[in-house]
């Protein structure tokens, strides 16, 4: 499958140079410097502890980095609160245990951030919220609670609730990891979908059969620092890093 | 073909379970007689309560109601119950020393607690929030009488500030933090210079007042509740804020809150009240009349929030960390993720904790009468103490307990009504 490039732009989205952090005395991420352009897919893979995570997460400051620049939107991340809030409510992320409001039901888990960031007005915000969740292809389960409903499901409207802010960019951590086999496809094709819409994307996953299809580059991190970057093609087929082999060749040979 | 390989041909549908497995006669073999040893447990105890209830009910049943002395009912049948007791003083029990011709008020005050607490506690069908506002003011006003525009002018004061919040915000400045300050300005302004003038007017152009009634004789059950049901609505959010400090990341905070917890955990409810009632009139200056009833309510509100902070602090901890990230991504500031995110979630974790605080706090009430407040137990001292009860106990108590049962019962019972209607799992 050929897939169109046609989206990305020369316009960049998020401008990370030289950025390090710390847990304590330990060094999670080491120089890291990335420049993500508006429209462009990425996947970000490599072993557990590697910090990939940690990256994106520091992208809209769950976490703190303590060396470096990073620039979102225009937008420096610094321990101004007013950017901080800003930043998240233009840059989605979806999570690896979905994390959805569990008092909610699930058109008001989509309608809480719109109605309290974005002040727009309830019953616009439903209008909006039905049509993520028609996008993420659930809206009969709009009146349930997470409780209720299965993990393919849950984690699909939790990609609609933050579709539902309108992000500029949206983040993926280790969404697939924790469903069930047979509920992979439907989060992944929800994904598919919305990176065709042309979103700028960064996923840090496993799929490899995902990033093969949907990735405009594919970065391959380990110990904290990127280690090799490219197009999935080469990447995957010409990996120059041993490191990058001895990765792929543990989650490809099986 | 080998041994393991099998397909199943017809598929087998659901039959209704055994007659001995449901229905009654399945909960009686599987409740009472489920083992010999069980069924052994319950014939003991259906023995025991058989015991109890041949005793009590006879006694009880069989109470004099009408009698004029304890003398009386022992010389007409010493074996039943004296209730004449209550029939003679039930208006001290539930009043205390209010004064008689003024019992409408408290009676008043009652039933607008209930009416204020129906739309707190059913929101969902009753929707008159504004009667829950103005019910504080109104109770003190019938209660402790005086000019009712002692307590209007707080809510005049404060309608006021919040006009002129809205107004900075809307006119002068978009930020809530100095318009919030403006706002507090003004206030001080107000009670401080404004607030004396305008009672002073309104006292003469619309006199509406009550004969004042002093705290000391406010007794009885109405006692109880005013302590208790004040105590209970102002420890709440005391208790909230306390948890959340005590999670705070700002030291200074943080170490504020587990001290205040800590220090008022660590301390018997009585060593307050002793301390509310003696001590503290050493540290105020000569002549300051701070009344004994709110010093017992401060007291006893520190006391359960303490309490209350501790069990919302476990209903904190019993949410994923996943809530706060997935808030907080999507750009809501801290109390906003606090109020509508969290808080839901971890009251309702706490719900069992918080009812049982708010239960303890009530019966705690009545530990006033250690420091001569005439709460139903310290009446039933002073009612003792006449010659012509003197000597009886078990119908006293068995009412005065009776009464907070009722009560404590009811909280209890809507606790889990609360519990079922925010279930959302299933």
């Amino acid at each position: 499958m050929e897939k169109t490039k046609i989206n990305i732009t020369d316009e960049v989205a998020i401008h990370i140079s030289n950025m390090n952090k710390w847990y304590g005395n330990f060094h999670v991420l080491r120089d890291i410097n990335l420049e993500v352009m508006r429209g462009e897919r990425i996947v970000v893979c490599g072993p557990s502890g590697s910090g990939k995570s940690t990256l994106i997460r520091c992208i809209n400051r769950l976490e703190e980095h303590q060396k470096g620049r990073i620039i979102v939107d225009g937008t420096e991340l610094t321990t101004d609160l007013k950017n901080i809030d800003k930043i998240r409510s233009e840059v989605g992320m979806v999570f690896q245990h979905f994390n959805l409001f569990p008092h909610l039901t699930t058109l008001e888990n989509c309608t809480l951030a719109p109605i309290w960031v974005r002040e727009t007005p309830e019953k616009d915000a439903q209008d909006i919220a039905m049509e993520m969740l028609e996008k993420v292809k659930i809206p009969e389960q709009a009146h349930k609670y997470p409780g209720q409903l299965s993990g393919g499901q849950q984690q699909r409207v939790a990609i609609a609730r933050s579709l539902c802010m309108k992000p500029r960019i949206m983040l993926f951590d280790e969404v697939t990891s924790a469903l069930d086999p047979e509920m992979i496809k439907e989060v992944l094709d929800t994904m598919i979908q919305l990176a065709e819409d042309g979103m700028t994307m960064i996923c840090v996953t496993h799929e490899m059969g995902f990033a093969r299809q949907v990735a405009d580059r594919v970065i391959f991190m380990d110990d904290g620092q990127i280690v090799e970057q490219n197009e999935p093609e080469s990447f995957f087929n010409k990996p120059q890093s041993d490191r990058t082999k001895l990765f792929l060749s543990q989650i490809l040979g099986h | 073909m080998s041994k393991i390989a099998f397909v199943q041909k017809n598929k087998i549908p659901p039959s209704p379970a055994p007659i001995s497995e449901v229905g009654f006669i399945g909960w009686v073999k599987q409740n009472l007689f489920s083992s010999w040893f069980n069924s052994l447990l319950t014939l003991i105890s259906i023995y025991f309560i058989f015991i109890i209830l041949r005793d009590f009910i006879p006694w009880a049943w069989g109470g004099h109601w009408n009698t004029k002395s304890l003398r009386e009912c022992l010389d007409l049948n010493p074996d039943v119950a004296c209730f004449s007791v209550l029939t003679a003083r039930w208006k001290q029990l539930l009043f205390g020393l209010y004064p008689a011709e003024e019992y409408w008020r408290p009676t008043v005050t009652f039933i607008f607690l209930i009416l204020s607490m129906i739309p707190i506690l059913f929101p969902k069908y009753f929707k008159f929030f504004w009667f829950s506002v103005i019910y504080p003011g109104l109770a003190i006003w019938l209660l402790w009488g005086g000019s009712i525009w002692g307590v209007g002018i707080v809510y005049i004061g404060l309608s006021l500030g919040i006009f002129t919040f809205i107004l900075l915000l809307k006119l002068v400045s978009k930020n809530t933090v100095l318009s919030g300050i403006g706002a507090l300005i003004f206030l001080i302004v107000f009670f401080m210079f404004l607030s004396n003038y305008l009672v002073n007017f309104l006292n003469i152009i619309l006199p509406i007042a009550l004969p004042p009634v002093e705290s000391l004789k406010m007794g009885g059950f109405t006692l109880s509740l005013i302590v208790g049901i004040t105590g209970i609505v102002a420890s709440f959010p005391i208790g909230i804020l306390l948890a959340l400090g005590r999670q705070s990341n700002l030291p200074i905070i943080k170490m504020i809150c587990v001290g205040f917890i800590e220090f008022i955990r660590g301390v018997p409810l009585i060593t307050l009240l002793f301390v509310a009632s003696v001590l503290l009139n050493y540290f105020l200056p000569p002549g300051t009349n701070f009344d004994i009833v709110l010093r017992v309510i401060i007291m006893v509100t520190f006391f359960s929030a303490a309490y209350m902070a501790e069990v919302i602090r476990g209903g904190l901890a019993g949410l994923p960390l996943g809530q706060h990230e997935a808030s907080a991504s999507l750009g809501l500031t801290y109390w906003q993720s606090q109020r509508l995110v969290i808080m839901p979630q971890a009251l309702k974790i706490s719900i069992p904790g918080i009812v049982n605080t708010f239960i303890g706090l009530f019966k705690d009430t009545t530990l006033v009468s250690i420091i001569s407040l005439r709460d139903p137990v310290g009446l039933a001292s002073t009612i003792r103490a006449d010659q012509t009860w003197n000597g009886i106990y078990w119908e006293l108590y068995v009412a005065i307990g009776l009464m907070f049962f009722i009560f404590c019962f009811g909280m209890s019972q809507y606790s889990q009504y609360l519990e079922r209607k925010l279930k959302t799992d299933k």
